[in-house]
């Protein structure tokens, strides 16, 4: 039996990674100790800790790593190698963890005296020691010194100071070989001869070492490196080495080295000269140009399925989502496959169907289907040219061909991406037009691919409208396809009662998620399955519609003038608004985006991915806990590159004005003498009926009326969505759509982090009625702090275009680079907008259904028609 | 006899018969019903601060009482009683800014109980008494953050918590305790700056003691407050070459005896348990009565998992006599051997067989 060996990830280690390095000089310690967290993910038993660097406080750096390591059980639950050159920064780190630790390491090369007193307190403080082999000499190179050396340090240390002979671990130095020089040579022989021969003599001392060291003469010959690091520890383990710092994840198995290059290495590590190989390293470096390769990444360590068929190899590389083979693997198939179409419609299709039932049975999540598709895309993308060189290449058979976009003046789109990756995994063909896409280019791309769905998505209630309006042209365009709706603010209700009813000759169906997509659609497309499904879905509808009347009457409602005299008034006298520290608007372009990192909420970014849960409660769900897992990582990972190559710029506005509540509306002044209105902010009051001590209330309840007290009413308009789309596009070119779509989902998390990050600083700051508000990244998602920012098109003022005004005062456009299309949606997509109220008492509250007194009222303060506030307010109405 | 001699007896009765440790000393202080003033005693008379509550002080200002607890718990049949110095560190004693007094308060809490002690040991000769200088945890964690936002901020240093404790254990040594007693271990690290402070004294010229180590497992995870497993607990203060480890606190006996049994299979040295009299009630008491810990730690003793038995928070001298009963003449654990190996920790075990 092989003896156990101890890999040590050397990812924590400044000297042994860049990225690593960077993340802790700019102080960047949460992706620091993310890359904690993926070593131990990836099975790393104990973490070698190192910031051994020149321009680093390496004491105060080790300090604060531990101590945040120590908060990550996930993290924590292994054992820490404190590795240090220098003794400060190595008791530094002892004095952090609770556990039992590695110190890495101490030696003789300051003396006996030096060495003994450092052992000592290694002993106090409860640590195992890694010796060098290394004397006032110097490092000790022949295998004789080597054990010459740590046979003396081995006696001091058991002794004289009874050190438990468990406890040593020596590093008899690993040397760069095949460097020309021939007293090189013979280095990794005195490292293994010597690993033998102390194992032997020393009981219970362990062997240690850094592995990379051997193959430095290589360096930017990746694959022979790893040929070298894997052949080396082959004969070094038989020996006895215990544990090496070594990127185990990325060695070959010794018996898939291929045997012409093994067979070299094995000469340069064992030394072995002969007649028909005088020169070993000339014979390697001649050899070496040959299996350089690509920059083709292997990953992670379980690579056992690469033995398998290609078949089952395909199979796990959809399943798994990875793509590091997928070319290769392709290729084979295609090899032994009569047409390049058979690959795709046999095994790439098998595994599809393999991830379709996972996901069907609900062992699969979305994220890691997305990821499935990349692979089946790039695997198809390989094949798409032998396909076009076949002559008579028929095109591929699809289940169905499906057209899908974002309404008009609508630019949300992570759903439709979802659904649209899903369906592509089981084989419907997904023409996706885009955002923002008016009726007829939809219609006239239905027509003329000859598709057999339509699907149409959105996000904000303006879309809603415009979905009717679709429907309403497939009527009169004659079409009879399936109509699909999805979408956030879409409904069932919705769906039922205005859309359908505009395209009677053809079926109109709600999709609730992603998940949901595939059954509706191939219950569409089926001939057997359709009748029934058209039945049930048309029963269920008009149900539907029944309840919805019934709820009409039902809705009794205030008259507007009782609401008004049910509004809230709190005592305005005994009450002085706080002043802002300015007025008028400032401008914070660009915004760092590390700041804004800290203050993401994550949950609703599993929820993107229909992952239901409160983060972080949700990494450890028994569930979907591991899916979870990868796509927070992935999440993370994108973050960082994100920030790192700053592919994101958050730009933003904040403004102040003078302003009194006049009705309903809020008067806003051009300065302090209120003589001049600037702008007049409109808004609309709850008309349920409230009984006891409820109110009805409308946003400006939380403004002084004129003729009361000076207050002031806020503005904001941010982004962090400069450069998301052409983010994503670039993604999608590489046939990466779960990249693309992480990417979006990220920067809508940067965006409302930039939200919560900026209306912080307002209460604290830049009106700063709140200075001493501690940091709390809860509390701000639970909203527990004094003030609100509601924003126009959500619950507390359901009309859109408020946004008009609002943008017009920021002028956000030019400040912030964000703009409004014409259904008043913000794009770049990730911003955020609203107004600030100070009032200690505000509160965020839903307007609910109004009726038409308050929308005749509100008409004439916009001064629209009746029919243009209709349709704008057409979600909330409570009438007809 | 001197602390030499004792110390050799100690370890001779450890390997002939489970040894008793004492039992709660707040319930029964609070059991005294004590006003301010006899916290403040003549000494603390104008103190700036309210002392009602630290129990440590009254080494100094109610001697009889602690002493009057010795020798109750004595009588019980204990073959050891704890110094009444639980809080007894300058970062605990913050709280009743009595920084000044912690020397004072950790001597003559030693002295006190060495006095009660040597008095049962010349009375019964047979059955010498032992003092455990109690070292008990402190307000502030050095492995968990003092600010929810920001996970690597701690409140004092390990040289702070360092220096704390070897005050603390140079005044227990020189007031003449048998051995030292870190309990109630809610930290680890906090542990290791106790142990480090004790195995430190010897550079100073002082005697080496034993030192024993009792954790706590605060909930039905079986894990300590700052998150280790039992094994990895035992891993991360093996080093101390301690007299004993055990569990002590937080749990009654019948959820503490898988970890006890747990830490018996892998601790090559004594195993002690002193948990509390079951769970509090609504009202904060402890219900269990003295027969029935008695009852369950009499089961501990005849499976053979444990050297050492007392009493933590609710337990009283009858809960002790009642221990003391079950397990006489039963068998202490025989001490297993294990095979070499490194073993390391951070919150969970680490260990590479030979």
């Amino acid at each position: 039996m092989r003896p156990t060996f101890i890999n040590i990830g050397e990812r924590t280690n400044v000297t042994g990674s860049a990225r690593f390095r960077k993340l802790v000089a700019d102080g960047d310690y949460p992706a620091a100790l993310s890359v904690a967290r993926q070593q131990v993910e990836a099975g790393a038993q104990v973490l070698d800790v190192n910031m051994d660097e020149g321009l680093l406080d390496s004491v105060a750096a080790m300090r604060t790593f531990l101590n945040l390591m120590a908060a990550e059980p996930d993290i924590a639950r292994v054992p820490v190698m404190i590795d240090s050159s220098k003794w400060d920064v190595i008791e530094a780190g002892l004095k952090c963890v609770q556990g039992k630790a590695i110190v890495n390491s101490i030696s003789m090369k300051e003396g006996e005296e030096k060495f003994v007193e450092q052992a000592k307190k290694c002993l106090r403080y409860g640590a195992a020691v890694v010796v060098m082999a290394f004397d006032e000499q110097g490092q000790a190179d022949t295998a004789s010194r080597k054990v010459a050396i740590c046979e003396r340090a081995y006696r001091i240390l058991t002794e004289e100071i009874g050190f438990p002979p468990e406890d040593i671990i020596f590093d008899p130095n690993i040397f760069a070989i095949a460097t020309g020089i021939e007293e090189h040579d013979n280095y990794a022989v005195d490292f293994i001869e010597a690993t033998r021969r102390i194992k032997q003599m020393l009981p219970h001392a362990r062997i240690s070492g850094g592995v990379s060291n051997v193959s430095f003469s290589f360096r930017g010959n990746e694959p022979v490196r790893r040929a070298i690091h894997s052949v080396f520890l082959y004969h070094a383990i038989a020996a006895g080495m215990d544990m090496g710092i070594v990127n185990a994840g990325e060695l070959p198995v010794y018996d898939d080295i291929p045997a012409e290059l093994r067979e070299a290495v094995e000469d340069v590590v064992l030394n072995r000269k002969s007649a028909k190989t005088p020169n070993p390293t000339e014979r390697l470096l001649e050899l070496a140009p040959k299996y350089k390769g690509g920059k083709q990444e292997a990953k992670g360590p379980a690579l056992a399925w690469r033995s398998l068929p290609v078949e089952a190899r395909l199979s796990h590389a959809l399943v798994h989502g990875i793509t590091d083979f997928i070319e290769a693997d392709t290729e084979e198939a295609r090899a032994k496959a009569e047409r390049p179409l058979h690959v795709i419609e046999g095994p790439l299709m098998d595994g599809m169907n393999v991830v379709g039932d996972l996901f069907g049975s609900g062992k699969m999540f979305l994220p890691q289907v997305v990821k499935s598709a990349r692979v089946m895309k790039q695997a198809v993308a390989y094949l798409l040219p032998f396909m076009e060189a076949e002559k008579e290449g028929k095109p591929r058979e699809h289940a169905g061909k499906i057209v899908m976009a974002t309404v008009k003046g609508d630019v949300h789109d992570i759903g439709k991406n979802i659904v649209g990756v899903v369906l592509q995994c089981n084989n419907y063909e997904v023409i996706d037009l885009g955002v923002m896409v008016p009726a007829d280019r939809i219609l006239d791309e239905a027509e003329r691919q000859g598709c057999d769905l339509v699907g149409l998505s959105g996000l904000i209630t303006p879309s809603l409208d415009e979905m009717a309006f679709v429907a309403g042209e497939m009527q009169r365009r004659g079409f009879t396809v399936p109509l699909l709706i999805g979408g956030a603010t879409t409904s069932k209700t919705h769906t039922a009662v205005k859309i359908a009813p505009r395209y009677e000759a053809g079926p109109t169906v709600y999709v609730l998620d992603a998940s949901r997509a595939v059954g509706v659609v191939s219950n569409l497309l089926s001939a057997t399955e359709k009748p029934k499904f058209l039945a049930d879905t048309a029963a269920d509808y008009e149900k539907v519609r029944a309840a919805f009347a019934r709820g009409q009457g039902t809705r009794a409602r205030a008259a507007l003038a009782q609401a008004r005299a049910n509004a809230w008034t709190p005592d305005w006298a005994a009450y002085d608004p706080p002043k802002p520290t300015f007025t008028g608007t400032r401008t914070f372009a660009p915004y760092e985006l590390a700041d804004l990192a800290r203050h993401i909420d994550w949950t609703p970014f599993f929820a993107s991915w229909e992952l239901v849960g409160r983060y972080p409660d949700i990494l450890e769900d028994d569930v979907v806990g591991e899916a979870a897992r990868e796509l927070f990582r992935d999440g993370q990972a994108m973050l960082a590159k994100i920030i790192q190559e700053g592919l994101l710029e958050a730009r933003g506005v904040v403004g102040f004005w003078p302003a009194n509540a006049c009705g309903d509306d809020i008067v806003l002044f051009t300065d302090e003498t209120r003589t001049a209105e600037l702008a007049r902010l409109h808004t609309l009051r709850q008309q349920m009926l409230k009984s006891g001590e409820q109110r009805n209330m409308a946003l400006a309840d939380f403004v002084a009326p004129v003729g009361t007290k000076p207050d002031w009413i806020g503005g904001f308009a941010v982004t962090a969505g400069h450069g998301e789309l052409e983010l994503a596009a670039e993604f999608r070119a590489k046939g990466d759509d779960y990249s693309a779509i992480l990417s979006t989902a990220v920067a809508d998390r940067l965006a409302e982090a930039f939200a919560e990050a900026l209306h912080r600083r307002v209460r604290t700051e830049l009106w700063g009625y709140a200075p001493d508000e501690p940091f709390d990244v809860e509390a701000l998602i639970a909203e527990k702090y004094r003030g609100i920012r509601p924003a126009p098109g959500y619950p507390a003022q359901p009309d859109h275009t408020e946004k008009l005004t609002l943008f017009r005062l920021l002028d956000a456009t030019a400040a912030a680079g964000i703009e409004l299309t014409e259904g008043l949606a913000m794009t770049p997509p990730a911003a955020v907008s609203g107004l600030y109220f100070s009032h200690p008492e505000s509160f965020y509250f839903g307007v609910g259904r109004i009726e038409k007194d308050q929308v005749e009222d509100y008409a004439r303060r916009k001064g629209w028609t009746l029919a243009e506030a209709e349709r704008w307010l057409g979600p909330v109405l409570n009438y007809g | 006899m001197t602390r030499a001699e004792r110390i050799a007896a100690l370890n001779a009765a450890a390997k002939d018969r489970i040894l008793i440790l004492d039992g709660s000393w707040g319930v029964m202080i609070q059991k005294q019903r004590l006003a301010e003033a006899d916290y403040r005693g003549a000494r603390f008379a104008d103190h700036r601060l309210p002392l009602k509550g630290d129990n440590d002080v009254l080494c100094l200002t109610r001697p009889d009482i602690i002493a009057g607890l010795h020798d109750a718990y004595f009588a019980a049949g204990a073959d050891i009683s704890e110094t009444n110095t639980f809080s007894a560190t300058s970062i605990a004693q913050a709280e009743y800014g009595l920084e000044a007094a912690v020397r004072d308060v950790n001597f003559e809490g030693a002295r006190i109980a060495r006095e009660i002690a040597d008095r049962w040991t010349a009375k019964e000769p047979d059955k010498p008494r032992f003092i455990a200088g109690s070292i008990g945890p402190l307000p502030v964690m050095l492995s968990m953050s003092s600010d929810v936002n920001d996970p690597g901020a701690r409140k004092v240093t390990f040289d702070q918590v360092y220096q704390a404790y070897l005050e603390q254990v140079r005044a227990l040594h020189e007031g003449g305790v048998d051995l030292f007693l870190i309990e109630t271990i809610t930290d680890t690290l906090n542990c290791k700056a106790a142990i480090k402070a004790i195995l430190d004294l010897q550079d100073e010229g002082y005697e080496p003691l034993p030192i024993w180590i009792s954790g706590t497992i605060t909930d039905r995870s079986g894990r300590t407050l700052s998150g280790q497993t039992v094994e990895a607990f035992w891993n991360s203060v093996k080093h101390a070459k301690p007299f004993a480890v055990g569990l002590n606190c937080a749990l009654g006996a019948e959820l503490m005896r898988p970890h006890i049994a747990e830490l018996a299979r892998i601790a090559d040295t004594l195993v002690s348990a002193y948990p509390n009299a079951g769970l509090p009630n609504a009202m904060g008491e402890y219900d269990e009565t003295p027969d029935q810990t008695g009852h369950q730690l009499h089961e501990w003793a005849e499976a053979g998992i444990v050297n050492i038995l007392g009493g933590c928070c609710g337990t009283t001298p009858e809960h002790i006599r009642h221990v003391a009963d079950a397990v006489r003449g039963l068998k202490p654990r025989a001490v297993p051997e294990r095979a070499t190996a490194l073993r390391l920790a951070g919150l969970e075990p680490f260990e590479l067989a030979s």
